[in-house]
């Protein structure tokens, strides 16, 4: 096999008292697509932001292309030739395709910049993906997967050998996945190696050649996708057999026929402004979920799943449509609206929409079902709210030192258990949970799964959003799939697969 | 060495916050160590800086500033910021005083004045909420910074307290006027006594209301609170209107003590009130502080300004020194937050 691209021996790194890193060692060859895998915490930040260059190691010899790897500054790290794409990218929105991608290295005429030349390279290099973009396009124009190929564009425009993706398939769509394969694809045949972290092991067993797999700073284990299943990466991840994971409960549809319908959307229509035109994403939406059952919506991204959501929730505005609530009419102009219908979500993005990172875990857990604390004068009840944080923490199995904890020091898995107990302390009869799991490690998920089985045995109704299709398929009742805005036919989930899913979703 | 820690399948990663962390306590006490260090420090250099005299000289100075600062804890709370209360302080006071001398511009000359000073009093409070109301509703309606709002009503208040004013200082109110600004309480001087009574109510309206757990939650994160039900346009407007409210206390109560109103009174004393509460430790990204804090940081600046008298230093040194525990202040807020999202 050669003299391998990377050699990492005996790396560690400690935080004042963590030991993040302890000891890893493993090696990438040429033109390898790498799979960086552990479970959240495990290590994988550290090592790659020592790759990166913004952090520094301990301890281990690091040696890439058959050279001491010793750099202080992520600009040292791209000069040697190892380039980093985090999951929130670092373009300019405002400037073009080109100008992202020469940004601080432009190609002069004297002092001036040579455009011409940086438009023709970055053609060029956008050419070599494949893709069909003009150089001169604005960054802020493109979608989050264009914005992403354009990181990559930046990337092989440095000649870098070694190129870290941070879960770059985490807010793309099924068929922005493909195109994202086939890039990586192209760029290891110019021998070209990736690390690839993700939490997907599907893509990992379809693109990547090679694994390596931390748990709590230590390595575990590095070997060849081909000789290993999902099964086997899961066990090696979190130490053990996984059982409840993608575990269905028990339901029978017919049976919960009878229950009364929680909530009945129809018509659902919104207009909003962008770049001074009105524009309508959703058209004619609408769905019903039963008291005591779970309801999937699928749907590509941009397909219009969460704004659908977030007009229901009254987060968005709602141009048309009507909202039944347990058969009433309900006039919903914002999620103050909505909470008092008896309806409540989890939104998509946990830490802008859904965490107080700086705030405490109880101040998170309380803040929807405080008014139901509060004596006259809107006293809060210090001795009902400890009462009723501390049910729901260990209810839910939230892992904290103590409820004065800052939620921002939690891992993704509780921060997600929090805001979930935040919907359920306020009794909610209608929960929205929306990607309820994405970012969380695998243990964590098959938690999330459990939780969400035990809201709909007590009577809710919940309605998940999410884009892994397997994940829908293991936790809903039914599932009713959105197309460019509008729905579909609502499917019992004992009749649908992934490719029937999918072909609906596509609108074939 | 690997098998040691494999065995360890939750491994507390969270083991540091147990600890001691020096870094957190500093953020919390520094204020407060600081201040006791300056009151000995100050007190072993000059005998007359204990004295009771002075004493309640620095607490009656301070508490008019103090008042303010108490209100504008509620909006930086929020990430916002009101650049007009010194403006909003000259308006309450010249209304107020317009109203306890009956629009008689020389003042009353005797304490024979007709009109009962409550009516002022009435009056500077009212001024005081309406001006942060007219605010609030503007940076929630009208979707404009508040920076530029409140810097706006800087000078849109200055001008009409000139106008309204007619230029001259208006002085000479009544007894009863004037117990607010010197009168005392079983000996403690009446303005200590207002701060010191806001300041506790302050403090319980902001740890044990939902009113004060809500303005925590808009300003660590105004998207989550709004999809978590708070009334995010409601706290917005109420915490500029309680920045207006205490203006106008604070404008009624200097009013008091000098006997008079005049429209260059609060000149920049924005600056000081703002940098009352950073210095308190209250966080200008919004979310973390309170009004304990506050108030140990409103006392600093007092006991700075005044033992730096004392000691006969320069004015132009006050300014300096102040100037520079501001920078620091905010420096180490933005250090212990890059901190934070980094652990």
């Amino acid at each position: 096999m050669g003299t391998p691209l990377l050699r990492i021996q005996g790396l560690s790194k400690s935080f004042p008292g963590v030991r993040a890193l302890s000891d890893v060692g493993f090696t990438i060859g040429y033109g390898e697509v790498h799979a960086l895998l552990g479970e959240n915490g495990a290590g994988k930040s550290t090592l790659l932001k020592i790759l990166s260059g913004a952090l520094k190691r301990d301890e281990g010899t690091i040696d890439f292309a058959d050279q001491p790897y010793e750099i202080d500054t992520p600009i040292q790290a791209n000069d040697a030739g190892i380039v980093t794409i985090y999951q929130e990218f670092n373009l300019i929105p405002p400037l073009s395709i080109a100008e992202n991608i020469y940004i601080g290295r432009e190609p002069t005429n004297g002092i001036f910049i040579n455009r011409k030349l940086m438009f023709k390279n970055t053609q060029a290099v956008l050419d070599r993906m494949g893709l069909a973009l003009d150089p001169k396009r604005i960054v802020s124009s493109l979608s989050v997967a264009e914005q992403q190929m354009v990181e990559i564009a930046r990337a092989l425009s440095m000649d870098s050998k070694l190129i870290i993706m941070d879960e770059p398939t985490s807010a793309l769509s099924e068929t922005e996945v493909e195109v994202l394969m086939n890039i990586i694809r192209t760029i290891r045949a110019e021998g070209i190696s990736m690390i690839f972290v993700t939490h997907r092991l599907k893509e990992v067993s379809e693109i990547c050649d090679r694994y390596t797999v931390l748990r709590d700073g230590n390595f575990i284990e590095s070997g060849s996708i081909g000789d290993v299943d999902e099964r086997d990466i899961i066990k090696l991840m979190v130490g053990r057999e996984v059982n409840a994971l993608f575990q269905r409960r028990e339901y029978v549809a017919a049976e919960n026929d009878d229950q009364p319908i929680a909530l009945r959307v129809s018509g659902l229509k919104n207009v909003f402004h962008l770049n001074d035109v009105n524009v309508t994403r959703i058209q004619g939406a609408g769905f019903e979920v039963r008291r005591g059952e779970i309801l999937g919506i699928a749907g590509l991204v941009g397909s219009g799943r969460t704004e659908m959501a977030r007009m229901i929730f009254g987060a968005d505005e709602r141009a048309a449509g009507t909202i039944e609530v347990f058969g009433e009419v309900v006039d919903i102009q914002s999620p103050m609206d909505a909470i008092d219908a008896g309806i409540g979500m989890v939104p998509e993005d946990r830490k802008q929409q859904g965490c107080f990172l700086e705030l405490s875990v109880a101040a998170n857990m309380g803040v929807v079902a405080l008014k139901s604390l509060c004596s006259g004068f809107g006293f809060v009840d210090r001795k009902k709210e400890s009462e009723m944080i501390s049910e729901f923490a260990s209810k839910l199995g939230v892992k904290m030192s103590s409820d004065r904890q800052k939620i921002g020091n939690l891992s993704g898995g509780n921060q997600q258990k929090v805001i979930v107990a935040r919907w359920l302390a306020a009794n909610p009869k209608i929960l929205i949970v929306d990607e309820p799991t994405r970012g969380i490690d695998v243990g964590a998920k098959s938690q999330i799964h459990e939780i969400l089985f035990d809201l709909a045995n007590q009577g809710l109704a919940v309605i998940v959003i999410s884009s892994e299709l397997p994940e829908l398929l293991c936790v809903s009742d039914r599932i009713v799939t959105m197309c460019e805005g509008s729905s579909g036919e609502i499917l019992n989930t004992v009749d649908a697969t992934e490719e029937i899913l999918m072909r609906r979703m596509s609108g074939l | 060495m690997l098998n040691e820690q494999t065995t360890q399948i939750s491994a507390p990663k969270k083991a540091a916050k147990t600890e001691f962390d020096v870094i957190g306590f500093f953020a919390k006490f520094a204020p407060l160590i600081f201040l006791i260090v300056l009151i000995i420090a100050f007190g072993l250099a000059n005998e007359r800086f204990l004295s009771p005299r002075n004493i309640s000289n620095i607490l009656t100075e301070v508490s008019i500033f103090g008042l303010m600062s108490i209100g504008m804890t509620f909006v930086i709370l929020t990430a916002g910021i009101d650049l007009s209360v010194g403006a909003i302080l000259a308006l309450a006071g010249m209304m107020a005083a317009l109203v306890a001398t009956g629009g008689n511009y020389e003042g009353a000359a005797t304490d024979s004045a007709t009109i009962w000073w409550g009516f002022a009093f009435l009056t500077a409070i009212g001024v005081g909420i309406a001006a942060g109301l007219l605010q609030g509703f503007t940076t929630n309606w009208l979707g404009v910074p508040p920076f530029v709002v409140t810097l706006g009503g800087m000078t849109i208040f200055r001008g009409i307290t000139l106008l309204v004013g007619g230029g001259g200082p208006i002085s000479g109110f009544d007894a009863g006027f004037r117990w607010w600004g010197r009168g005392d309480i079983f000996g403690v001087p009446v303005p200590v006594c207002l701060f010191g009574f806001f300041a506790v109510v302050a403090w319980v309206t902001l740890k044990h209301t939902r009113f004060g757990r809500n303005v925590f939650a808009v300003g660590a994160n105004p998207e989550a609170a709004r999809l978590s039900g708070i009334n995010v346009k409601f706290v917005i407007t109420a915490v500029y209107t309680i920045t207006g409210f205490f203006a106008g206390l604070a404008a009624f109560v200097l009013a008091a003590r000098l006997n008079s109103a005049e429209a260059v009174a609060g000149m920049s004393f924005e600056l000081r009130v703002i940098a009352s509460v950073v210095i308190g430790g209250t966080s200008l990204f919004g979310g973390i502080g309170g009004v304990a804090g506050t108030v140990v940081g409103a006392l600093l600046i007092g006991v700075m300004m005044n033992g730096l008298v004392m000691l006969n230093v320069q004015s132009f040194w006050q300014q300096i020194v102040i100037g520079v525990i501001i920078v620091l202040a905010v420096a180490f807020d933005t250090y212990a937050k890059s901190r934070r999202s980094s652990a």
